[in-house]
Formats: structure tokens, C-alpha cells, sequence
């Protein structure tokens, strides 16, 4: 045989991650469960604000649902509602919680590592990627919810949750600064599809991990939990953008739910990269394993969520649910006011501050035997005011349905024409009378002393 | 520039768990050739390929690849490429996307690339389905596939498992075609293979390997050779004469038939002796004025030393008991 000679190699060096990054993503948009998920946040939103906002039946159990019909802007924060239950965790579980485990399906993990020579970046392009399309789906559901009900509706100003008129402009402002401050929270639910994608492999409940998540806090939500507990879940950063619809801002649980939405983001993606690089790519058959799951990644977020809620009890001295009466009373009081300004301007009645009326209010949570305090149905309350120059007091009763994390629905009780009619009798015809129901909200870490207003 | 083997292997061994996959492998793959590796199913020729691959790490012994020697991390050595338990591919991207978006993660891109893809394309034979969704490709079309992207970094050393799994005869030759071609420009393929006929008319020289060791390494007609005294399928015009004079020629054996041989080969003799005797018998079967239709080994050389060396022909199934003369 002919005696060849072969040039000594050097080793090579890993793929540029620049280039890993876009391999992946091209992967990812070539899948069709991408494309259509994809034509359905371009469409659905858009589709669903323009139909709903035309119906007399409006969803009044999401956030301005019950607003949809009087502003282009109240559709997109209704869908926005929609996006923090199980949308997005269900977006993240699409894309991050299959980028590892499908090439686990596919039996391609040896090609890609001899293609790119380095599970680091194998590791960084595709979490990258994952996070990429996860942003681009976010965008088009912003776009989508604002156009079909701006195209539909009308740009229009809107009451904040606080009763005070936000004009139009800002109104966009806030809603758009509303949608981006879910990034943070969907950052952590992709880092543990992330997570969950690597750690159990070819297993479906790896796909499912931050369906399943956003499933178990969603029900640690609804129970009567400690309030610093209840804002140490990523899952409360998705409704912190509440706090921008009030004046002023209830910015606490905004704050609090970024760094703890980060962390989250920071420790999962971690543990998954740990478990990664410290993997067997040599099993085809890795369906992963739930012991080294539980071990290596469940077992730390847990234990983070030990250390946030410890902080956050710590910084903030929160304790019990963070519903009290006199934080009722107080934002009743002050939604009252400025809802009655607004009321007093669609009567065309003299013109009258929220300062001026002097509003005080009472509650009660089911009679006697109750304490008032905490999330429920039982709410009522009564609210008393004065008008300028006359010593007459008004007063009006509500029911109140105030959901354990802070929101609250104030259902007018009469009188009849001040809050007990959907309508108002204007001069230019009958028009939604802004005190029969609206929603409110009580920031849960205000450490409001009872008796305070 | 320097002549030097593009691999060499000393006591080379690999464990998962309690299984021991390699067991003190000593390999020499020079430049330029066709390496098989062969043996049954769990012999360690799918972690060896691995090893070359740089996929798994050697626990013990020295490897080298294209010179640079091979430490305990994984890392995957400048110049090798292949695939091994199949050629690695994205079903919802077509043949072409496929080889364009690898020649891109290599850093070939723009029109040298395409063309760089077409050429390949045409080589292993997909020019045709390029632009198909591999989703309905049949297994041998990935393979041609997994082989045109192995191809595409022009690797000096190329790895690959099975790669005639599913193909069609023209395929084959294709397949055939173009890794003699590529050994002929002086890059080294080692592959596996269960097909003897494949590595007996690919390989320049194979290595078998048995239980983690290697119980044969040389040239294929050395490995022919190991395979002792063949038995030789006799069919003739006259069966019964031929079994007569078959009978009365020195050192050579009459054997019982196969268990599971084909119905209607009652006419056919089974015989065993070194090849003088076979010659001896075919003289005296034209001198009796019997003509001779078929003469043949039953199991082909390779395939015999293939069970002789990993004891897999002593099964009390393989052959009846020995006639005796």
C-alpha cells in the first residue's frame, strides 16, 4: 500500500456560539407546532379583542374585561390577564420545555455534539434560542392584543384601579410598560422548561414542567397563604403590573417579583446547565431520572422559595394575608372618589374634586362573628361623602370580592342613581355608569395600620 | 507534514458501570485506508467508534487520532466526522436544509456553500429529493444523507456505524463508490459493519472484535483464512455416485446438511477437507462422467471466521453429527 502522510491535527475549537445560536433556531422555526403557535399569537388576540369588545357580554372576571367595549387599550390588558394563568407557562413548556428533549427523540444528541464539539454551547444556543422565539411570541401577542381592540374600539382613556383617569397617551404607555413587565416571570418559567427539558429527557412531564408549575402555585394562590409567601411566587410577577394602574404606583410587589422572577431565571437555568454538561450522551434512551430531578433541581428552587419568602417577610415585615380592612376601606375610598369625578363630569353636574368629597368608608366582612380580614365574598361596605358647600352626607353600599391576591370587585348596591344601575342617564343619551362595578386593588405589602385611611 | 497512522489504540478501555465494553483494545488504523470493525451484537464496536468520535472518553490506554492524542475529556478531534446509531438528521428540515444549516455551523455559507451541498448531494444520490422533508425519507436515504454530511467538513478521518443499514443494491454501490473514493484521496473511514460481503469487498483490512477484545486484526484474505476447513455445498447430476465418490476420496469429510436447509436440497452433499481433497474429488467426479452444477462453500470465509473466532458456530444447532467415511 502507498504510504500516505496525514498533516498532524490541532484540536479544533467549538463552533462560534453566534453560529450554534442560529442552527438552533432554525430548528426551532422549521418545527410546525412553532409556526402555527406562532400564527396564533399573531391572530387569536387580535380576533378575540375585536369580536369580545363588540359583545354586550363582556368577560368581567378578567382585569378591565368588563371595559372592553369603551377602549381599544381594555382588550389587551383583559388577554394580558389571561397570559399569567397558564398561557404563557404553556408558551415556555412549547418551545423551552422541548429544545433539549427533542433531539433526545430524535437520537441526534452525537451529531450535535461532534457538529458543535461543545456542550456549553450546545447548552448557551439553545437556551438562547428558546428564549429568542419566546420574546418573538410575546411581541406578537402584544402587537395582536393592541391592534384588535385599538382597530375595533378606539384608543380612549380608562378609570386605573384606583378610580383616577388615565388619558389615552399615558394609558399606551402603561399598557405596553404592563406587557413588559411579565418578562421577567416568563424568563423563569423558561428556565424551567429549560430545566425540565433536560432533566427528563424524552418524558412528557419534562415538556409539561412549567405547565405543571404554574398549576401547583396557582393553586398555593388560591389558598389563604402568608402574603410574603404569596409575593416570593414567580407566578405573582405576572399580575405586579397592577400596581401601574394606580396613582400612586404600588411598585412594591413589582420589585419584589422581578428579583424574584430573576432569581428563578438565574438558579434554573443553572441546574439545568449543570445537568447538562454533567449528562450521558451516550444513552439514547435518556428519559432522564426523576430521583437526580427531584435532587438536583426541584430540591434547590424549593429551597429558594424558602429564602425569598424569609426575605421578603424580613424587608417588608408583611405577615397574614395582606388583606385588612382599612386597606379596603382605603382604596375603596379613594377608587369611590375618583369614579364620582368621573360621573359627576358624564351628568354634566358641577365640576367636583376626589379631595373635596371627603370620602370615608366601612367595611364588614360577614357580620360580627367574622374578622374582618382576608380574601372573600363577604365584603360590604359603605361609603359616606360630602359635596362641596353642602353638609347633606351621601352614601353608597357594595359588595365586595376581594380575590386573595389583592384584587378586589366592587359591585354597587344603590342607591339606584348612584351606583345601583349599570347605566347613567347623560345628556347626550344613557351611558356605563363608572360606580355600578369596578375593580380595584389593595397592595398587600402596604403596612397600613388598621384604622388608618 | 509527517507519515503516522490516523489511529492508534493501546490497552484501550471503557466501562459503563459494571459493564466492561472495551477491554484492553490495541488498534492501528494507517492513513488512507478502509478499517472494518466487526463482531456481534455488544462486541464494543459502536463505544470504539464513539471513542473516535469523541463522544465518550477511553478510562484507560493511549488513543490517538490523526496524530494528537486523546486525553479523558470529551472533545472531539480537528478532521473526524461520521455518525454512529445512525446518521443524526432533522425530520421538518429537507435533505438540503439539512447540509446547508451543518455547512453553515462549520462557517461555510454563501454560494461556495451551495454548491459545496449540490456536490454533495449528487454524489451520495439525493439531487433529486434535496428539497423533500426528511420526515418521509426511507432509512437508506438517510444514511446516503448522514454520509453526504459527515462529508461535509472534507474530514481526514471519517467514523461510521452500519453505514449500509437499509440500503438498496444500488445504493450500496454508490455508498461503495464514494468512501473508496474518499480513501483514495487519502482521507481514513473506519466503519462497522454486520454485512461480511460489504467489508470483504469495502475494507483494506478489519479488525473483529469479541466481548470488548479485539480477536482478530490484519488484512480481509487473512481473516478468510482463519476460517479453517470450509464445508462445500456439492450439487451433481448424480447425487448418489458423487456421495460415492465423494466416500472414497481421501481426507475428505462427508457432513450432514444443515438443520433448516432448504426443502428440496436432499440431492445436495455436504462435504469438509482441505482444498486438495476438493480438487482430489472434483477430478474423479469429471473422470466418473458426473457433471458438476453447483460447488460452493455453505457459509462464506468471512462469515465462517466470523463465528469460528467468537465461538458463535458451536452451537449444537449449527451442524449434525459428522458422517464419518
Amino acid at each position: 500500500m502507498t504510504a500516505i502522510t496525514i498533516e498532524t491535527p490541532v484540536r479544533v475549537e467549538p463552533v462560534a456560539l453566534s453560529r450554534a445560536y442560529r442552527f438552533e433556531l432554525v430548528k426551532l422555526v422549521s418545527q410546525w407546532r412553532i409556526r402555527l403557535v406562532f400564527i396564533a399569537c399573531l391572530l387569536a388576540p387580535t380576533i378575540y379583542s375585536a369580536v369580545v369588545s363588540q359583545q354586550t357580554s363582556l368577560p368581567a372576571d378578567a382585569l378591565y374585561g368588563r371595559l372592553m367595549n369603551q377602549s381599544g387599550w381594555a382588550g389587551s390588558l383583559a388577554i394580558l390577564v389571561f397570559m399569567g394563568t397558564l398561557l404563557l407557562p404553556l408558551l415556555t413548556s412549547v418551545v423551552a420545555g422541548d429544545i433539549f428533549a427533542v433531539e433526545d427523540r430524535l437520537g441526534t444528541w452525537r451529531h450535535l455534539l461532534v457538529a458543535v464539539r461543545s456542550p456549553r454551547r450546545i447548552f448557551a444556543s439553545k437556551a438562547l434560542a428558546a428564549l429568542t422565539v419566546i420574546l418573538a411570541l410575546l411581541a406578537c401577542l402584544v402587537a395582536s392584543s393592541m391592534a384588535g381592540g385599538l382597530l375595533s374600539i378606539g384608543s380612549h382613556p380608562l378609570p386605573g384601579l384606583d378610580g383616577h383617569l388615565i388619558g389615552s397617551g399615558e394609558l399606551g404607555r402603561t399598557v405596553l410598560l404592563a406587557w413588559l413587565t411579565i418578562i421577567p416571570p416568563t424568563l423563569a418559567f423558561s428556565a424551567v422548561g429549560l430545566l425540565g427539558s433536560v432533566a427528563l429527557g424524552r418524558s412528557p412531564l419534562g415538556l409539561l414542567m412549567p405547565v405543571a408549575l404554574a398549576l401547583v402555585l396557582m393553586g398555593i394562590q388560591v389558598m389563604p397563604v402568608p402574603v410574603a409567601l404569596r409575593v416570593a411566587l414567580p407566578m405573582n410577577a405576572f399580575i405586579s403590573y397592577r400596581g401601574l394602574f394606580t396613582e400612586p404606583g404600588q411598585l412594591g410587589p413589582f420589585w419584589i417579583g422581578l428579583v424574584v422572577s430573576l432569581s428563578w431565571a438565574a438558579l434554573a437555568t443553572f441546574l439545568a446547565y449543570r445537568l447538562f454538561v454533567r449528562r450521558d450522551f451516550t444513552d439514547l434512551a435518556n428519559d432522564g431520572s426523576g430521583r437526580r430531578f427531584v435532587l438536583e433541581g426541584l430540591a434547590p428552587l424549593v429551597g429558594l422559595v424558602a429564602v425569598t419568602t424569609v426575605v421578603v417577610a424580613a424587608t417588608t415585615g408583611a405577615t397574614g394575608s395582606g388583606i385588612e380592612k382599612s386597606k379596603l376601606e382605603a382604596a375603596l375610598s379613594t377608587s369611590f372618589s375618583n369614579l364620582y369625578v368621573l360621573q359627576t363630569e358624564q351628568l354634566n353636574r358641577p365640576a367636583v374634586t376626589a379631595a373635596q368629597l371627603h370620602a370615608t368608608t366601612k367595611c364588614d366582612k360577614g357580620g360580627e362573628r367574622v374578622e374582618d380580614e382576608g380574601a372573600g365574598a363577604g365584603w360590604r361596605c359603605t361609603v359616606n361623602w360630602t359635596l362641596p358647600g353642602t353638609t347633606a352626607t351621601g352614601n353608597a353600599i357594595y359588595q365586595l370580592d376581594v380575590a386573595p391576591e389583592g384584587r378586589f370587585v366592587a359591585d354597587g348596591d344603590g342607591p339606584k342613581e348612584v351606583n345601583g344601575f349599570f347605566q347613567v342617564r347623560t345628556p347626550t343619551g344613557d351611558a356605563p355608569n363608572p360606580l355600578w362595578q369596578f375593580d380595584g386593588v389593595v397592595d398587600l405589602l402596604d403596612p397600613v395600620s388598621k384604622g388608618q385611611q | 507534514m509527517h507519515p503516522t497512522a490516523a489511529v492508534r489504540a493501546r490497552s484501550v478501555t471503557k466501562t459503563f458501570g459494571d459493564v466492561i465494553a472495551l477491554d484492553g483494545v490495541d488498534l492501528d488504523v494507517a492513513a488512507g485506508q478502509i478499517h472494518g470493525l466487526v463482531g456481534p451484537n455488544g462486541a464494543g464496536k459502536t463505544t470504539l467508534l464513539g471513542l473516535l468520535l469523541g463522544l465518550a472518553a477511553a478510562d484507560g490506554g493511549k488513543l490517538e487520532i490523526l496524530g494528537t492524542p486523546v486525553g479523558r475529556a470529551l472533545a472531539v478531534t480537528g478532521g473526524v466526522a461520521g455518525f454512529v446509531d445512525g446518521p443524526g438528521l432533522y425530520p421538518t428540515l429537507t435533505a438540503r436544509q439539512n447540509l446547508t444549516t451543518l455547512a453553515s455551523l462549520r462557517g461555510e455559507e454563501g454560494g461556495r456553500s451551495a454548491a459545496h451541498v449540490d456536490e454533495l448531494l449528487e454524489r451520495v444520490g439525493l439531487s433529486e429529493v434535496a428539497g423533500d422533508s426528511v420526515r418521509g425519507f426511507s432509512l437508506g436515504m438517510r444514511q446516503r444523507l448522514g454520509l453526504a454530511a459527515a462529508l461535509l467538513g472534507d474530514p481526514r478521518l471519517l467514523v461510521l456505524d452500519e453505514p449500509a443499514n437499509g440500503l438498496d443494491p444500488a445504493g450500496k454501490r454508490q455508498v461503495h463508490r464514494v468512501l473508496t473514493d474518499l480513501a483514495a484521496s487519502g482521507a481514513t473511514v473506519v466503519l462497522s459493519s454486520h454485512r461480511m460481503d460489504d467489508l470483504a469487498s469495502l475494507c483494506d483490512e478489519v479488525t473483529l472484535l469479541s466481548e470488548g477484545r479485539v480477536v482478530f486484526s490484519g488484512p480481509v484474505r487473512k481473516l478468510a483464512a482463519e476460517s479453517g476447513e470450509l464445508d462445500y455445498r456439492l450439487v451433481s447430476s448424480d447425487p448418489d455416485g458423487a456421495r460415492r465418490i465423494a466416500g472414497g476420496t481421501p481426507s475428505l469429510h462427508q457432513v450432514a446438511g444443515r438443520k433448516g436447509s432448504p426443502k428440496g436440497d436432499d440431492h445436495a452433499l455436504v462435504v469438509r477437507g482441505p482444498d486438495q481433497a476438493l480438487d482430489d474429488l472434483v477430478v474423479r467426479l469429471v473422470g466418473a462422467g458426473i457433471a458438476i452444477r453447483e460447488l460452493g462453500p455453505v457459509v462464506p470465509p468471512l462469515e465462517a471466521a466470523f463465528l469460528a473466532l467468537t465461538g458463535a458456530d458451536t452451537d449444537a444447532d449449527t451442524y449434525a453429527e459428522e458422517l464419518t467415511r
